[in-house]
């Protein structure tokens, strides 16, 4: 798969929050309108920068989970960090018209796109499902048939993100498959497991799909990207098929 | 420009002009990689030099262990916008290994290799004078794999994707050749205070 980008530089620019959607009890989705608008392919990020008035500065990255063909307005869903000191500010200060300073796109390595193949195996925890739903409504917004398979792990059904949009992608019967595991919820209509993932889990969601996954894109907190990967591996997917993104921690 | 309603934190004044533009001091150790965590047996690792094609010499994990040992404190800065102080090392001085294969370095410039198909570029003055090393221990404790164990590249003072991750050698190349993230967007070189990020920077 050819994922080099070319070589140009992404500056910092102006954008505007144009809306802002709250997602689930700790994730909130922000839309932002860049002042240079910028191509992008599913699974990228961009950076985002604060400035305080005495010249302060810090700066975090978040992954785009619109998708090129809505437009040049990007989606981020930030989830509200404990002690998170940019998370916090997008809670509790950012409005509807404000300005932010953001850089992008930024990444070529954890990317898909219809033209790259399938079928493919999304699994995210958490906020970790950001880059993933970008893949899946690309997918969409192309009309694409690709068989995917995304499983997707949150403490509780309340703490799923775009749980509506996934569900209905799912009932469309076109080739996506949705695979829901909640850790700390006992078992509902809305699941199909109740517990994190493992190997026995990994080796049910590649049974389900049509063949063997040309490329699994992973994201999420780096334990739940180990447990992922070693249950990959363990079930004989290729390490070099295997795309990973770990929030850090 | 300023944001509206941001005041933020300031990093303790006492470690300020350690805290490269950007960054932001953490406690934590956060793990990341492209890929799958390789779990390397120290049976099966091994460490090549070479000058382009060509294998220079090549050790064991035993045999590696019995080169001279140097321990080394740094500050270490991500490319994501984290800094940790005061991280301590054991391992191998690149010096070290060049001293005991008897040689010169041949090029101005070098790419690591990793067990999981990684590379990353850096120039030999980078690696040479004390300032990198082969590491296989963090404080006091042989390297776990999270954090490229048995082996990684320490080049503390560039961003920390050039300290490659689970090393299985070291290249000399005639040109400054690319690595894994340096053909996906990120600096050919990563010095940290000049912020050079992304290609371009």
């Amino acid at each position: 798969m050819s994922d080099q980008i070319s070589a140009t530089k992404a500056e910092w620019q102006r954008a505007t929050i144009t809306e802002i959607v709250r997602q689930t009890p700790r994730v909130v989705s922000f839309f932002l309108q860049p002042s240079q608008p910028f191509a992008y392919r599913p699974g990228q990020h961009v950076d985002v920068r604060l400035s305080a008035p005495d010249g302060y500065q810090t700066q975090r990255s978040y992954s785009i989970a619109s998708t090129p063909e809505q437009g040049e307005i990007i989606e981020l869903a930030i989830e509200r960090l404990e002690d998170g000191e940019v998370s916090a500010f997008f809670h509790e200060v950012a409005t509807i018209g404000d300005e932010i300073e953001l850089r992008g796109p930024i990444g070529g390595h954890f990317i898909w796109t219809v033209e790259d193949g399938a079928p493919i195996l999304l699994i995210g925890g958490g906020s970790g499902v950001a880059p993933l739903i970008s893949m899946v409504r690309h997918r969409a917004a192309q009309q694409s048939l690709a068989p995917i398979l995304l499983l997707y792990s949150a403490r509780t059904a309340d703490e799923l993100i775009f749980h509506d949009e996934l569900q209905m992608f799912n009932q469309s019967g076109n080739g996506f498959d949705l695979v829901l595991t909640l850790t700390r919820e006992p078992a509902s209509q809305e699941s199909d497991y109740t517990r994190r993932i493992d190997p026995a889990m990994i080796l049910d969601v590649l049974a389900r799909m049509p063949s063997p996954p040309k490329e699994v894109f992973v994201c999420g907190s780096n334990a739940f990207v180990n447990a992922a990967a070693d249950a990959l591996i363990g079930a004989d997917v290729p390490a070099a098929i295997i795309r990973t993104e770990r929030y850090g921690v | 420009m300023t944001t509206r309603g941001f005041t933020g934190r300031r990093q303790p004044p006492e470690i300020t002009d350690r805290i490269p533009p950007g960054q932001t001091l953490t406690d934590d150790f956060p793990v990341l990689s492209a890929g799958p965590t390789p779990r390397v047996r120290t049976e099966d690792w091994s460490f090549t030099l070479k000058d382009g094609p060509k294998p220079l010499i090549k050790w064991n994990w035993a045999e590696f262990n019995a080169l001279p040992q140097t321990k080394f404190t740094r500050d270490i800065h991500c490319v994501t916008a984290w800094s940790k102080l005061d991280t301590p090392w054991q391992g191998v001085l690149i010096d070290d290994i060049f001293a005991e294969a008897g040689i010169e370095p041949p090029t101005e410039f070098a790419l690591a290799h990793s067990f999981d198909g990684y590379a990353t570029n850096v120039p030999v003055k980078d690696l040479v004078g004390g300032k990198a090393m082969i590491a296989t221990f963090y404080n006091g404790q042989p390297l776990t794999a999270d954090h490229g164990g048995p082996a990684r590249l320490l080049v503390p003072h560039l961003y920390f994707w050039k300290s490659a991750k689970w090393i299985n050698g070291l290249q000399f190349t005639t040109r400054d050749e690319p690595g894994f993230w340096e053909l996906r967007g990120y600096h050919i070189y990563g010095d940290p205070w000049r912020e050079q990020r992304y290609t371009g920077d």
